[in-house]
């Protein structure tokens, strides 16, 4: 009873704090919307921005999880190569004679079973930091990758597996009526449930939660495979959009991961963060992107505006925070 | 409480010593496991090449080392060497008679310059480090396709004595070697015998406390990202030398490498750990992987699987060399 | 506290309803606008884009400068474009970009030959002409490829190379890009193919290792390739990063001679190596010459002068005729044989590319 207060107020007094945050984010979003609209005619431009959105919402089934995994206050690098183990596993089988329906189901049981490989040996060796131990079986998936298809790509497959990634319901793009099913699960999980709630501790401390009666270890084999579930979902769709698969696809696809649940407002030492922020930065990413592609900027220029984005948007909210904790100090002082 | 907290600084002191015995034999084993498969392994002339294609990944590992102490990560270094990198060369493809020390130091100063910037980001506005790198990375390597024009820097545009920073040899050690033994030397006196140099480790194992005992954090922070983008900005330097190329893309990823490096030798990702001999093993590992990997004769592609695999089973022997040290420690307390 | 955000949280509302209700103004009176211009002037510039593989890199640099000389020669107006790192993933995105701003063309040079064909087949849908260069996309996600020289041409001529600098004999490699590199894995086979001869029973492919285009990892495979094989005599490395890294090692542990070295490089980064003596002579084709031949070969295109059909015959500026020739199940355009460098003529190359 006793401790359910304590995690109710904690998440109070960050909700307070994090209020701000996701509505910052919203702004930084609108003002994006604004500053391209103003800068293509093609911009604005309803079924081009929803078919825009299928162009970047692969990766962002992995942000979902992933914001578990930060705010556990791990790490996880291995999502790339979970991706193109799974693909790989996937087009070999269904190329070997395996049904369609059941080389998804392959594809999805091969991530499940990369991510719950990844807990294991982070709550089985736990002097070693989930860093190393996803660093490791980075290498390790996408080499096996490599192993099964070397230099040959595989694909051929049957046409409406094409839907996934291209298809339309009624004029939305069907991954992000997909996407959205996924976040509003992932929502309630991590903030209407004990199993979300539990997260949020172990993540403030995890030695308290320990002595408290969550059962840590469990909780961590389920968000590390969660991610490697969804990692293959994210390797269903990219496979889907690519109609081939190689060992190097999805490359570089961790720090993009990494920093749209960042940008979200999920911070990096654990415990505070909400979904939404994270979903926002997904979709203002996603859309500043597009928008300065439109505008034909290079890629060069591009890598420095999204690198100075990164930087300002989480710089700002914090020089007002350490103001307020100056003040502070300055009053008990 | 003050007893306690000694025990179990002394025991870590054991526990460090021995997970670095743990991997020296597992490296001398891999070594070994090597030497079999391809007998020109243990010969002088590859443990030089291997030793000097070392070199600048062992240089970025200390600086790497002491970011991560302080509890921070530098993902920025890639594009930090590739910029500097770019820079000292068009500089000396402008002036060919430029002496090589001077473009070194340029590449430096460049280097530093970066680190610097960040290091300032992350102490003053407390954005976390891994955003900051990460944003940073992106604005260097902008730059340096800016700045080289989508051009590289070819060999017949560097001047003999440029390329000569990497070929030449000083007491009989190849260059690389040399600057990466002294950089050592340097920081080894310097973490372990300066105030500052203390005082980065007291900042990682603890911050509040830290600040309390009158450490000022912002000025370590600020140092230690400066002192990671110097050692980048040199490296830069060292390996346009080396390869008589300088892209834009030079070191993509290489990031990577060097936070394995210094993981793989122990140091602690959460800070307040870390020890220089234990990153000269971490890097070792990585160079005799990465020189070895194409000497056993098996095919390409199953490299990278081999090459995740040992670095697994060497973290996975450290866990359990530092587990059986614990529980002796442990019995070892009882009595 | 709560009134400053009451008020942020006014202004914002206020903003995105003045972005829903206002934006869309602007932006169909521009399209209007434009649409008004195009009827005025029915010669109103067409937009042909171009994608390369990766920034910063030279050889597409080259390629980009070429495409643009062409099309502005013809008066269109050339997009160029080209994404951080050389994937297919990013290059849909791109192509996602270019559909959107409704372009009359979209040449691109492939990062994966069939990952792009989803993606490319919405452009022709969407009525946008679709053509490759240099790094072919399969036969089904263009209308034409415009090849810069004949793959079996190019393989078959470094073994000849490589064979008559070891003299006739010995144990030759290939250092190559990556392992997924379309354009080096179509060249290697072929190499394999004329290494068959019975005239070659004396040389010996020992190995095809994989440098990634990094010069770390290029250095490495070369530095490893020396030493298993103590008694190689030729290295074949058909990609710009690999031979120029292999160049570099043989220079600095004195090979020269000993070893001998061949393949595709960029002049600026080989004149070194050739001018030494480490590498006799290698190949390449001019890529601005390929660039300025897709832009021709994609205002025909776009004009309907050519369709992609075996046959067609379309002016290519400087270049000449050009015709379109049969490719496995699909087309090509040829620019020519490649171009051979040695140390006579590298001199005037090495500051062009």
């Amino acid at each position: 009873m006793k401790e359910k207060n304590i995690i109710a107020k904690k998440e109070f007094n960050l909700k307070s704090f994090f209020f701000q945050w996701e509505w910052m984010l919203v702004l930084l979003f609108v003002v994006i919307n604004i500053i391209n609209t103003f800068l293509s005619p093609y911009y604005l431009d309803p079924k081009k921005l929803l078919d825009a959105t299928m162009t970047f919402l692969d990766k962002a089934f992995i942000v979902l999880p992933m914001v578990f995994v930060i705010i556990l206050a791990d790490i996880d690098i291995s999502v790339a190569s979970t991706v193109a183990l799974s693909a790989v596993v996937m087009a070999v089988s269904y190329n070997l004679g395996v049904p369609m329906a059941l080389a998804i189901i392959i594809c999805l049981l091969v991530g499940t079973l990369c991510g719950f490989l990844n807990g294991l040996l982070i709550v089985k060796f736990k002097e070693l930091s989930a860093v190393i131990v996803t660093l490791s079986t980075m290498i390790i998936y996408r080499g096996i990758a490599y192993i099964i298809l070397e230099d040959q790509a595989s694909g051929k497959f049957p046409a409406w597996y094409k839907f996934l990634g291209w298809g339309y319901v009624g004029g939305i793009p069907f991954i992000l009526i997909v996407f959205a099913v996924f976040a509003v699960v992932f929502g309630l999980l991590l903030h209407k449930t004990t199993f979300g709630r539990r997260v949020y501790a172990m993540g403030n401390n995890i030695t308290a939660s320990r002595f408290s009666g969550i059962q840590v270890d469990k909780i961590k084999v389920i968000v590390f495979t969660l991610t490697g579930f969804m990692s293959a979902v994210t390797a269903l769709f990219l496979t889907s959009r690519m109609g081939s698969t190689r060992p190097n696809v999805a490359s570089g696809y961790e720090l993009d991961v990494i920093a749209m649940v960042v940008l979200g407002g999920i911070s990096s030492t654990g415990g505070k963060g909400k979904l939404t922020g994270a979903i926002i930065s997904i979709f203002l990413i996603g859309f500043l992107r597009y928008g300065l592609g439109l505008k034909n900027v290079p890629a060069q220029a591009l890598l420095i505006i999204i690198g100075l984005l990164l930087i300002f948007a989480v710089m700002i909210p914090n020089l007002k925070f350490n103001f307020k904790k100056w003040g502070k100090v300055q009053k008990t002082s | 409480m003050a007893e306690k907290v000694l025990n179990k600084s002394f025991n870590s002191i054991n526990i460090a010593k021995f997970r670095e015995l743990g991997l020296l034999g597992f490296i001398l084993l891999l070594s070994i496991m090597v030497q079999l498969r391809n007998s020109s392994f243990m010969t002088l002339e590859n443990i030089d090449d291997m030793i000097t294609n070392t070199a600048i990944l062992s240089i970025l590992s200390v600086g790497m080392m002491l970011v991560i102490v302080t509890r921070g990560i530098d993902l920025s270094i890639g594009a930090t060497l590739a910029l500097s990198g770019m820079i000292s060369a068009l500089t000396v493809k402008a002036n060919p008679d430029l002496h090589p020390l001077f473009a070194i130091l340029l590449g430096t100063l460049i280097g530093m310059a970066c680190g610097a910037l960040i290091g300032l980001v992350i102490a003053k506005t407390g954005v976390p480090p891994i955003i900051a790198t990460l944003g940073m990375m992106n604005v260097f390597r902008g730059l340096t396709f800016m700045i080289s024009g989508g051009k590289w820097v070819s060999a017949h545009q560097m001047s003999v004595s440029f390329k000569g920073i990497a070929t030449s040899s000083i007491f009989g050690i190849n260059t690389l070697i040399f600057i990466a033994i002294v950089i050592y030397v340097v920081f080894y006196y310097f973490i372990n015998h300066t105030r500052t140099g203390r005082q980065i480790y007291a900042v990682g194992s603890n911050p509040e406390s830290a600040k309390i005992s009158g450490i000022n954090n912002e000025k370590i922070l600020c140092l230690v990202y400066t002192i990671m983008g110097a050692l980048a900005g040199l490296a830069g330097v060292l390996w346009v030398s080396k390869f008589a190329s300088a892209q834009g893309d030079t070191a993509m990823g290489f990031e990577l490498n060097v936070i394995a490096a210094c993981v793989l030798g122990g140091v602690n990702i959460a800070g307040g750990s870390g020890k220089i001999s234990g990153i000269v093993l971490g890097a070792l590992l990585l160079g005799i992987l990465n020189n070895a990997l194409p000497l056993i004769n098996v095919s390409p592609f199953w490299q990278m699987a081999i090459q995740g695999g040992i670095i697994l089973i060497a973290v996975i022997t450290n866990a359990l060399v530092k587990r059986s040290v614990d529980r002796n420690n442990l019995i070892w307390r009882k009595i | 506290m709560k009134k400053v955000l009451a008020l942020i949280l006014a202004v914002i509302m206020m903003v995105s309803l003045l972005a829903g209700c206002a934006a869309p103004q602007p932006a169909s009176t521009n399209t209007e606008t434009q649409t008004t211009t195009t009827e005025q002037k029915p010669e109103a510039k067409k937009k042909f884009a171009f994608i390369f593989k990766n920034t910063g890199n030279p050889y597409g640099e080259k390629q980009m400068d070429g495409f643009k000389t062409a099309i502005e020669e013809l008066g269109g107006e050339a997009i160029l474009k080209a994404p951080d790192q050389p994937t297919a993933e990013a290059q849909i995105q791109m192509i996602e970009e270019l559909i959107a701003q409704k372009v009359d063309c979209i040449a691109l040079t492939g990062n994966d030959p069939d990952a792009l064909q989803p993606a490319l087949k919405k452009a022709m849908d969407a009525g946008i002409k679709v053509l490759s260069a240099d790094s072919a996309v399969n036969a089904q996600s263009r209308m034409v490829h415009v090849n810069q020289a004949d793959p079996e041409r190019i393989g078959r001529v470094e073994v000849q190379a490589v064979v008559e600098m070891i003299g006739g004999s010995g144990e030759i490699a290939v250092l190559s890009a990556t392992s997924q590199a379309t354009n080096q894995n179509t060249w290697i086979e072929w190499m394999k193919k004329e290494l068959e001869d019975p005239k070659y029973k004396d040389v010996k492919l020992v190995k095809v290792a994989y440098g990634d285009d990094l010069r770390d990892k290029s250095v490495s495979e070369t530095e490893a390739l020396l030493k298993s094989y103590p008694n190689l005599k030729g290295i074949i490395a058909p990609t710009t990063v690999g031979i120029a890294a292999a160049g570099k090692v043989l220079t600095d542990k004195g090979l020269k001679g000993k070893v001998q070295l061949t393949g595709l490089g960029l002049p600026s980064e080989m004149a070194e190596y050739i001018e030494s003596g480490v590498c006799p002579w290698m190949y390449l084709w001019n890529p601005i010459d390929v660039g300025y031949l897709t832009g021709y070969a994609a205002f025909a295109l776009v004009e309907g002068k050519i369709t992609g059909k075996v046959g067609d015959k379309f002016n290519a500026g400087k270049l000449g005729d050009k015709e379109v020739i049969a490719d496995g199940d699909g087309t090509q355009i040829m620019l020519g044989d490649p171009f051979k460098f040695d140390a006579k003529n590298i001199g005037e190359w090495k500051s062009v590319y």
